[in-house]
């Protein structure tokens, strides 16, 4: 592993104001239970980054459920009703033609249409919601600039807390981070 | 019968032991060494010879597909078998055949996601990769067989200055509207799977070029907690979503014939025997890929002989249900006391098209059967020789319908025999080499195997505190996560 072969204080370096602080973790078990300290600890503006996601650490950071389902639960019925609207007021309204004897509108010839793009408008929301809820695409983040963060999406694990966070303090978070179990404390910075 | 200790399910993972789960990734390996395998396939200067040859090949092919079609377009689609009575030719055999084969990688990716059937994992990615690529070759022939290609988009519903509308009520406009959500959902799902896995390839890329173009596709993508909550929310709406989709999208295709009045296509058995089929056809051709793939690249322990083991058993059981409905078509026909019906099913059999049904029931309904054997299960070239007899008789399988029923229907003045020309067969070889050159680009450029989906099912993913009466409830590891009465874990 080449990312390995980075020292935690490189980027300490680096200039500019403070955006957190960074600890690693080197499996599941040690970040659930640093996890729990920092939740109990009360702060808001931290999280944790993993190469999976970790079942047990909604719980351990005590986070609320997203609300994207209601999301795609409206998509689902616009596009429902999308569907049979269009249907009926091209075939039924704006263009009546009689082929095969059949009705102009009728729900069972008209389900499949309707169900598809019920399909398509929930599918379609589920994944653009689930970008937007998650601030992405984001292609800048001050986390980017730790060369030790690389490993987040392979085989580490790591707990930021933000220095905007209103609990923040310099020094007394880095204490607290230090106690944790981690690597040693890394400073990142913004720009 | 001996006890099996964990050494032996570690070697061999296809051994049954009720009082613990079968490990799903083989070896030594960690979360390092799985990144490390799956990436250095991506990252890997230049490819093997063998996939340099393949790829040649495979995109000849695929100029032979454009060329022949460029033919038909140029010429007229008399240049197709296709003729009176026989009308659908090999253009909506190929489309029915390439459109089921996609639907075992969403049915692998969803389906057994929701039935929480792990081991999913390993192979998902390139099913799900597989389904795109063959719904890409389906897209191919509708497109077009319906004659006047440079007006094709007269199929979508758009306001226009002829104030027409297409003709909802008709199946084939439903065919539109359940293959494209179904190919724009397919990649949604494929390529939301991918992103932590394309992030993993941007913070090892070494190369600028690199490091952008995977860093544009992996959209800032930093595995917050916060992020995944949302994400493995929205990637269970979408398998929830894509579960009905499939099984939609098959029925309707179906429909395309059910809904008319032929004898041979007018059985209400069609949505459910195609499904079945479908997924038939898709399990065999994603065996058909794997088991070279985990040979080739390297992947024994991370796609493991219970994975084809498996997939065998669910070929050996949608197989079994092919052949189930194939003889209740035959039932029904007989028991439905129609004449015409009759005739078509009798002439089906032993009629002109004869040599193609026994081709179809010995590929479809005899070779799986072998798969009753647990050696053929796991012996790779078994598996892939039955896989590949599969994807013949599905092929077939839709030969024998749309040919038969088309070539003898209600009045004998008008029967015919159907021959297809050079440019059907050639057109349908070069959709070959299209989904083939897809599918070489994909081993080459994207991580073929999910991998922080697999790293999730590893042992060392889960602590005893918090997987005991987890929703995921997985066993973790006795000897590796022993907590002690002080909290700390042993290694």
């Amino acid at each position: 592993m080449t990312q390995a072969a980075s020292t935690p204080g490189a980027t300490g370096e680096r200039e500019g104001r403070l955006w957190g602080y960074l600890v690693e973790f080197e499996g599941v078990p040690p970040l659930l239970e640093a996890a729990e300290k920092v939740r109990d600890a009360g702060y808001r503006k931290w999280d944790c980054h993993t190469p999976f996601p970790v079942h047990g650490l909604n719980d351990a950071m005590g986070v609320r459920p997203t609300r994207l389902p209601w999301l795609v639960l409206g998509a689902g019925i616009t596009g429902a009703t999308v569907g049979l609207a269009m249907q009926y007021w091209t075939n039924a309204v704006d263009y009546p033609f009689l082929i095969s004897g059949k009705p102009l509108f009728s729900l069972p010839a008209n389900i499949p249409v309707s169900f598809e793009l019920t399909i398509l408008f929930s599918a379609v929301t589920a994944f653009l919601g689930m970008l937007v809820l998650n601030n992405l695409p984001e292609w800048y983040h001050a986390l980017f600039h730790s060369p030790r963060f690389r490993r987040a999406t392979a085989d580490r694990f790591y707990i930021s807390i933000e220095a905007r966070d209103p609990r923040f303090d310099a020094e007394a978070t880095r204490a607290f981070l230090e106690s944790l179990g981690g690597s040693p404390v890394e400073e990142v910075k913004e720009k | 019968m001996t006890t099996v200790t964990a050494d032996d399910a570690r070697l061999d993972n296809t051994l049954e032991d009720p009082r613990q789960r079968a490990p799903l990734v083989l070896g030594d390996n960690d979360f390092t060494s799985v990144t490390e395998k799956v990436c250095g396939l991506v990252e890997r200067p230049r490819p093997p010879r063998a996939w340099y040859i393949a790829f040649a090949v495979s995109v000849s092919l695929t100029g032979v597909m454009f060329a022949m079609i460029g033919y038909l377009i140029f010429t007229g689609v008399g240049v197709w078998g296709v003729n009176n009575p026989v009308g659908w030719g090999w253009a909506i055999v190929n489309f029915v055949f390439w459109v089921g084969i996609g639907h075992a990688g969403t049915l692998i990716s969803a389906i057994l996601f929701l039935f929480r059937q792990k081991w999913r994992t390993s192979i998902n990615r390139f099913a799900e990769a597989m389904t795109i690529f063959a719904v890409v070759c389906a897209g191919v022939f509708p497109g077009i067989h319906v004659g006047r290609v440079w007006v094709a988009y007269w199929m979508a519903p758009y306001p226009n200055q002829m104030e027409m509308w297409p003709n909802f009520r008709s199946p084939l406009l439903w065919d539109v509207f359940a293959v494209s959500t179904y190919a724009l959902v397919s990649t949604l799902f494929w390529y939301m799977g991918m992103i932590p896995d394309l992030a993993t390839i941007r913070d090892r890329a070494r190369t600028r070029v690199r490091q952008v173009i995977y860093g544009l596709l992996a959209l800032g993508w930093r595995g917050s907690n916060r992020q995944w909550l949302r994400y493995e929310r929205a990637y269970l709406l979408l398998a929830a979503l894509a579960t009905p989709l499939v099984l939609s999208v098959h029925s309707v295709v179906s429909f395309d014939f059910a809904v008319s009045q032929l004898p041979g296509w007018h059985t209400t058995i069609f949505p459910p025997y195609f499904v079945a089929g479908a997924i038939f056809s898709g399990f065999a051709m994603v065996t058909t890929l794997a088991v070279p793939a985990r040979e080739f690249f390297g992947l024994k322990e991370i796609i493991t002989p219970r994975h084809l083991e498996n997939m065998a058993k669910i070929i050996l059981a949608t197989g079994s249900m092919v052949g189930y409905s194939y003889s209740i078509e035959f039932f029904i026909a007989w028991y439905g006391g129609n004449a015409y019906e009759k005739y078509a099913f009798v002439s089906r059999a032993l009629g002109p098209y004869a040599w193609a049904y026994w081709t179809m029931v010995t590929c479809n309904v005899l070779a799986p059967q072998l798969f009753w054997f647990k050696r053929c299960r796991t012996t790779p070239w078994i598996l892939m020789a039955v896989c590949i007899l599969v994807n013949i008789g599905m092929w077939f399988e839709r030969f024998v319908i749309t040919v038969t029923s088309l070539s003898a229907d209600f009045l004998p003045s008008s029967w015919g025999y159907y021959s297809p020309t050079f440019v059907d067969v050639l057109t349908f070889v070069g959709s070959f080499g299209l989904f083939f050159t897809l599918f070489l680009l994909f081993v080459r450029y994207v991580p073929m195997v999910a991998m922080a989906e697999v790293k999730s099912v590893m042992r060392e993913s889960t602590v005893e505190a918090h997987a005991l009466g987890d929703y995921w409830g997985d066993m973790p590891h006795p000897e590796r996560h022993r907590k002690t009465p002080g909290g700390e874990v042993k290694p």
